[in-house]
C-alpha cells in the first residue's frame, strides 16, 4: 500500500519543477527574510531595510534575465506541477516585466515612506509578495492556481492601498479596493465555478474529472461552445479580470483607489495589477476560451469602446492628477483591448503587440508617477494640477523626465509610446476593427488635450505670474540616475524597438 | 544606382548633425557664447551643404527611382519598416528648401536674444532634423516619424516663447494638428496592411500597387483619410482654424520653419505618396480638393483682407496661399503638380522671409498693429525694400519663384476645358492677396504714424535692418529670385520624377472629366 502511494507520489510530483519556479521562491524568500532582518536587526539600521530589498530584487533580476536568455532558444510552453503552471517566453517576459515594476515601486516606496512615519519593512514584504503572485498568476495554467495566486496579489495589495494609515484618504481607499476586490474575487469565483460544474458533468459529451485546467476546459468549451452555461461562466470570469485592468464598467473603484493608495503603489496597481490582468486575458482567449472567440471578440470590442471613450473624457475634466492617471489608465486598458480583440481575431502577433505596449506603458507610468512621488506634498492624495505651476523652471530635470513620460503615454514620436501604439493600430488594422481603430484615434485626441495640458501647466509659465512659491524635493543623484535610465529607455524603444524583441 | 557611401552619409548627416548639435547645445552651459553660436549655425548649416552637394550629384535619368538610396534597419523590419533615405525629383526641391530656410532661421536666430536661448536654439536644431529627415524618407512611415519630430518643437517653442495667448494657441494647434497626424498615420496604415505589399517603403509600395491596384472603394476610402489628414495638417479650408493664431502666437523661428517648410509635409504628402498609389481615389476626391481649395483662396482670401496684425495676416495669407498648391494638384497632370512643386518652394521661402521681417518690424515698433505704424520707410529703408520685395513675391510678380508656380498651375488649370472656369476665383485671389500686401505695406512703411506711434518712435530711434538681420533675409530673397530665373534647375527633375506617376496635360481631358463628372455625382447622391 505504501508502495503504491510512493508510486503515485511520485507521478504526481513527476513534473514539479522547482528549479523553473526559482525567481518566485527567491522573491518569498527575501520577503520573509526581511522580517527576519528586521527582527535581528538594530532600530538604526532598519531605514536600510529598504536598501535589502532593491538590491535583492536587482539580483533575482539579474537571475531572471539569465534565465530569460537560455530559455530563449526553446520553443513552446512547458507544463509544471501536474500542469498547474505553464511556462512559456510569455511569462518569462513577464516576470521580468513585474520584477522591473517592483523594483521600481520599491525605490519609490522607500522615498515615499523616508517622509511618512510608517512601518517600512510590511511595505517592501508586501510589494514582494505581490511581485512573486504576479509571477504565478501569468503562469496558471489552473482555475485554482488562478484563483490563488490572484488572491495573495489581491490581499497584499488591500494593505497596500490602505498603507498610509494616518491619512483617511488612504484608509477610505483601502476599504473601497476591498469591496470592490472582494466582489470581482467573488465574481470570478462564480464563473469559475460554473466552468467547473459544466465541464465536469459526466454526462455531457468530452467532459473531464479535472475541469479546472486550462487544457481540458478548453477541449470541453470548443466543443460545447453554445452552452449557455459555459458562456456565462466565462463572461462572468472575464468580468472579473474586467475589473482588475479597470475596463468600463468595471472601473468604478479606479478613481478614488487611485487618488487614495500611496503614490507609489498606485503607480504599482496601474502598472503591473493591469498588465498581470491583460496577460491573464490573453492566456485565456489563447487557451480555455478560445473556442467562444465568436462571444468574446463582440464582448471586447463594446468594452473596449466604451472604455476608451469613459477613461478620456473624464479624464479630461480631472484637475487631480492620480485620479487624472487612474482615468487615462482605463483609456489605455481600451487601447489595450483592441489589441486583445485583434488577437482573438486571428491576428497572433497582437500578442507581442500588447506585451510591447505594457512595457512602453511601465516605463511611461513609472516615469510619471515617479515624478509625483517626488513632487509630491505634504498630502500625498492632494496632487492638483496647478502645483505644477512653473515645475520645468524649477526642476528642469524632473521637468523633462515628467515630458517624456507623458509624451510616451500619449502617443508621440520619437518615444516608446508611440510605436506601441502603432503595432497596435497595425494589429487592429489587419484584424478589420475599423470601428474600434476610429474611437481610438478620437480617443488619443482627446488625450493630448489632458497630457498636454499637463506639459503646458509644467512648462509654459503664465503671463502674470503671482503664484506662489512652492518648495520642491530635494533630488539625491539616485534619484536622478534612475529616472534618467526611465526616461531613456522610453526614447531608445521609441527609436530601437529592437531593444526589446517581442514581435516575431 | 550603387549606393555611394558619401552620398549615405551626407543624407544621414543632414539629419543627424542637427539634431547632435542641439543635444550639445543643450548641455553646453560651460561653452564660451560664440563657440555655441558655431555649433548651432554648423548645426543650420551643414544639411544646406548637403542638399547642395546631393543637388549637384542628382541624376534626374534616375526616374521613378531613388537617389542616394539609403537603407537601415532600426528593429521595425518585423512590420516592413526601414529607415529607407533618398531623394527623387520631388523630394530634392523640398529637401533643399528645407536647408535653405533652416539655414536662414538659425542665422537669424543665433541672434534672436531669446530667454534660455541654449533650450530655443536646441528645439530649432530639432526641428530642423526632422525637417531633412521628413523630405529625405523613402519609407512612408518614417517619413511621418519625422514629421512629427519636427512638430513637437513648435509646440514647445509656441508655448514658451510665444505671444500672450500662446497658451491656448500652442493646445488648439496640438490637439488639431495630434488629429490631422493620427487620421494620416491611420492612412498610412491602411495602405499598408491593405496593399499586402508588407513593406513601408514607398516604391515597393508603388511596384505592388502598379501591379494589384486596390479596389476602388477602397481607394476612394484610403484616399479620403489621407486627404482629410494631410489638409488638416496643411490648413485645407475649413481645417485651418489652427493656422493663423499659432503663427501669430509663435517666435519668428518656429514661424519661419513651420510655415516655411514643415507644413508643406501635407501637400508633399498628398502630391507623393496619395495620388500617384491611389489614382482612382484621387480621381473620385479631386473634385473636392478643388472646391476646397476655393475656399482657402476666396475666403481665406478675404479674411485676410480684414486683418490689422501683421502676423495674422501673413498666418491667413500663407494659408490661402495653399490653395493655389491644392489646384495644382488638383489638376492631377505633370504640369499641374509641377507647378505646385514649386510653389511649395517658392512659397516656403517668401513666408519664411515674411514671418522674419515682421518680427524685425516688431522689434523696431513694439507692436504688430499695421494701423498704429506707419511711416517707417524713411527710418529703416532697406528694412522697407526687403519687405517690399517679400510681399511682391508672395503676390506673384514676376521674377520671383510664386510667379512661376501659380503661372505653371495656371497654365495647367487652363490646359483643361473642366477646370478652365477656376481660373477666375484663382485670379480674384491675386487680386486680393495683392489688396492686402500692398496695403500692409502701404501702412507700415508709409503714410502717416498715429501720433502715440510717432511719440515712441521719438523716444527711442528706429535702426535700419542690422547685419544679422539681412544676411538670412538675402539668402531668402537670393533663393527665390534664382528659382525665378531659373526655375528648370528644380522644375527639370521634378517633372522628370512627375511624368513617371502622372498623366500628361495631354491626356488630362478624358479622365478628369470622368473624375470630375463621378464627383459631381457623389455630390447629388450626397445632397439627398
Amino acid at each position: 500500500m505504501n508502495e503504491l502511494l510512493a508510486e503515485f507520489l511520485r507521478g504526481y510530483t513527476a513534473t514539479n519543477g522547482w528549479l523553473a519556479i526559482l525567481p518566485e521562491m527567491l522573491l518569498a524568500l527575501l520577503a520573509l527574510s526581511l522580517l527576519a532582518v528586521e527582527m535581528v536587526s538594530p532600530k538604526a539600521a532598519r531605514t536600510q531595510i529598504g536598501r535589502v530589498a532593491f538590491y535583492g530584487q536587482l539580483f533575482i533580476m539579474a537571475i531572471c534575465l539569465l534565465g530569460c536568455f537560455s530559455a530563449s532558444g526553446k520553443e513552446g510552453t512547458e507544463l509544471l506541477f501536474s500542469g498547474m503552471i505553464e511556462q512559456s517566453e510569455t511569462t518569462q517576459i513577464m516576470r521580468v516585466f513585474f520584477l522591473l515594476s517592483s523594483i521600481l515601486v520599491s525605490y519609490l516606496g522607500g522615498i515615499y515612506l523616508s517622509r511618512h512615519p510608517l512601518a517600512r519593512t510590511e511595505f517592501h514584504h508586501l510589494v514582494l509578495l505581490v511581485a512573486a503572485g504576479m509571477m504565478l498568476l501569468v503562469q496558471s495554467a489552473h482555475f485554482l492556481m488562478l484563483f490563488v495566486a490572484l488572491e495573495t496579489v489581491t490581499v497584499a495589495f488591500y494593505v497596500l492601498v490602505a498603507y498610509g494609515r494616518h491619512s483617511v484618504g488612504s484608509l477610505e481607499a483601502g476599504l473601497k479596493y476591498l469591496i470592490m476586490g472582494a466582489l470581482s474575487s467573488s465574481i470570478l469565483l462564480f464563473g469559475i465555478v460554473l466552468l467547473y460544474g459544466i465541464a465536469g458533468n459526466p454526462a455531457l459529451e468530452v467532459s473531464s474529472p479535472d475541469s479546472l485546467s486550462y487544457g481540458a476546459l478548453g477541449e470541453f468549451i470548443a466543443f460545447h461552445p453554445d452552452n449557455l452555461l459555459v458562456r456565462l461562466g466565462a463572461l462572468l470570469v472575464v468580468a472579473g479580470i474586467c475589473f482588475k485592468i479597470g475596463a468600463v464598467p468595471f472601473q468604478i473603484w479606479v478613481p478614488d483607489v487611485y487618488q487614495g493608495a500611496p503614490t507609489p503603489v498606485t503607480g504599482f496597481l496601474a502598472v503591473a495589477s493591469k498588465a498581470a490582468g491583460f496577460v491573464v486575458l490573453l492566456q485565456l482567449l489563447k487557451g480555455p476560451f478560445a473556442g467562444l472567440n465568436e462571444l468574446m471578440i463582440p464582448v471586447l470590442s463594446v468594452i473596449a469602446v466604451v472604455t476608451i471613450l469613459f477613461g478620456n473624457i473624464t479624464a479630461v475634466a480631472q484637475g487631480n492628477l492620480k485620479r487624472l492617471m487612474g482615468l487615462s489608465g482605463i483609456a489605455h486598458a481600451g487601447y489595450l483591448l483592441l489589441g486583445v480583440v485583434a488577437y482573438a481575431s486571428g491576428i497572433a502577433w497582437a500578442e507581442g503587440a500588447v506585451l510591447f505596449y505594457l512595457f512602453t506603458y511601465l516605463l511611461g507610468s513609472f516615469a510619471v508617477f515617479g515624478v509625483m512621488t517626488l513632487a509630491a506634498g505634504a498630502d500625498d492624495g492632494d496632487q492638483q494640477i496647478g502645483h505644477y505651476e512653473n515645475f520645468a523652471k524649477e526642476q528642469p530635470f524632473l521637468g523633462g523626465v515628467l515630458a517624456i513620460g507623458l509624451g510616451s503615454l500619449a502617443g508621440i514620436p520619437p518615444l516608446g509610446g508611440f510605436i506601441g501604439k502603432l503595432y497596435l493600430f497595425i494589429a487592429a488594422f489587419q484584424a478589420g476593427l475599423y470601428g474600434l481603430l476610429a474611437v481610438a484615434i478620437i480617443g488619443v485626441v482627446i488625450s493630448i488635450y489632458y497630457y498636454f495640458g499637463w506639459i503646458r501647466e509644467a512648462f509654459f509659465s503664465h503671463y502674470n505670474d503671482q503664484s506662489e512659491a512652492r518648495s520642491w524635493p530635494i533630488l539625491f543623484s539616485r534619484d536622478r540616475l534612475l529616472l534618467a535610465l526611465i526616461a531613456a529607455a522610453s526614447v531608445l524603444l521609441g527609436l530601437y524597438p529592437a531593444a526589446l524583441s517581442l514581435l516575431p | 544606382m550603387e549606393t555611394n557611401c558619401l552620398h549615405s552619409t551626407l543624407l544621414l548627416g543632414a539629419i543627424l548633425v542637427p539634431l547632435l548639435a542641439g543635444l550639445v547645445l543643450l548641455f553646453s552651459g560651460s561653452l564660451a557664447a560664440s563657440l555655441r553660436r558655431v555649433i548651432a549655425l554648423s548645426g543650420f548649416g551643414i544639411p544646406l551643404l548637403a542638399a547642395l552637394f546631393l543637388t549637384f550629384n542628382f541624376d534626374s535619368s534616375l526616374a521613378g527611382g531613388y537617389n542616394f538610396d539609403t537603407r537601415i534597419d532600426t528593429g521595425l523590419s518585423a512590420v516592413g519598416i526601414f529607415l529607407h533615405l533618398g531623394l527623387n525629383g520631388i523630394s530634392l526641391p523640398l529637401f533643399l528648401l528645407a536647408g535653405v530656410v533652416g539655414l536662414a532661421t538659425g542665422l537669424y536666430a543665433v541672434h534672436a536674444n531669446a530667454e534660455r536661448p541654449h533650450l530655443y536654439l536646441a528645439l530649432l536644431l530639432t526641428m530642423q532634423a526632422g525637417l531633412m529627415g521628413t523630405f529625405a524618407s523613402v519609407d512612408i512611415f518614417f517619413f511621418y516619424f519625422f514629421h512629427e519630430f519636427a512638430l513637437i518643437p513648435t509646440f514647445i517653442m509656441i508655448g514658451i516663447w510665444g505671444g500672450a495667448g500662446r497658451r491656448g494657441a500652442a493646445m488648439e494647434m496640438a490637439v488639431y494638428l495630434t488629429l490631422g497626424a493620427l487620421l494620416s498615420l491611420i492612412g498610412l496604415i491602411a495602405l499598408y496592411a491593405s496593399s499586402g505589399a508588407e513593406s513601408f517603403s514607398l516604391p515597393e509600395l508603388r511596384n505592388y500597387l502598379a501591379g494589384q491596384p486596390l479596389s476602388e472603394t477602397l481607394q476612394n476610402n484610403l484616399f479620403g483619410l489621407l486627404l482629410f489628414g494631410f489638409g488638416i495638417l496643411v490648413a485645407l479650408f475649413p481645417f485651418h482654424s489652427w493656422a493663423p493664431k499659432a503663427y501669430a502666437m509663435a517666435p519668428s523661428g518656429a514661424a519661419m520653419l513651420h510655415a516655411g517648410v514643415l507644413k508643406k509635409f501635407g501637400l508633399y504628402g498628398l502630391l507623393q505618396i496619395a495620388a500617384p498609389l491611389l489614382p482612382e481615389g484621387g480621381a473620385h476626391w479631386f473634385g473636392w480638393i478643388a472646391w476646397l481649395a476655393l475656399g482657402n483662396i476666396l475666403i481665406i482670401g478675404l479674411i485676410t483682407l480684414a486683418q490689422r496684425d501683421l502676423k495674422m495676416m501673413l498666418g491667413y495669407s500663407s494659408v490661402m496661399h495653399m490653395g493655389y498648391a491644392f489646384l495644382g494638384i488638383a489638376t492631377f497632370s505633370v504640369v499641374g503638380v509641377g507647378g505646385a512643386v514649386l510653389m511649395m518652394v517658392a512659397h516656403g521661402l517668401s513666408v519664411a522671409l515674411l514671418f522674419m521681417l515682421s518680427t524685425c518690424i516688431y522689434h523696431r515698433c513694439q507692436t504688430f498693429d499695421m494701423l498704429e505704424m506707419g511711416g517707417l520707410a524713411s527710418k529703416a529703408p532697406i528694412l522697407c525694400a526687403f519687405f517690399l520685395a517679400a510681399t511682391m513675391a508672395s503676390i506673384g510678380l514676376p521674377g520671383f519663384g510664386n510667379f512661376v508656380g501659380e503661372f505653371v498651375i495656371f497654365a495647367s488649370l487652363g490646359a483643361d476645358l473642366s477646370t478652365r472656369w477656376l481660373l477666375l476665383p484663382a485670379a480674384v485671389g491675386i487680386v486680393i492677396s495683392a489688396i492686402y500686401g500692398l496695403r500692409a505695406v502701404a501702412n507700415i512703411f508709409f503714410g502717416s504714424p498715429t501720433e502715440a506711434f510717432s511719440e515712441r518712435l521719438a523716444e527711442e530711434p528706429v535702426k535700419d535692418l542690422q547685419a544679422h538681420e539681412k544676411m538670412p533675409a538675402l539668402i531668402l530673397l537670393a533663393a527665390l529670385l534664382f528659382i525665378g530665373v531659373l526655375p528648370g534647375v528644380l522644375s527639370d527633375p521634378a517633372s522628370a520624377e512627375l511624368s513617371q506617376v502622372y498623366p500628361e496635360v495631354a491626356e488630362l481631358p478624358e479622365f478628369y472629366l470622368s473624375g470630375h463628372q463621378e464627383s459631381g455625382h457623389v455630390h447629388k447622391e450626397e445632397a439627398h
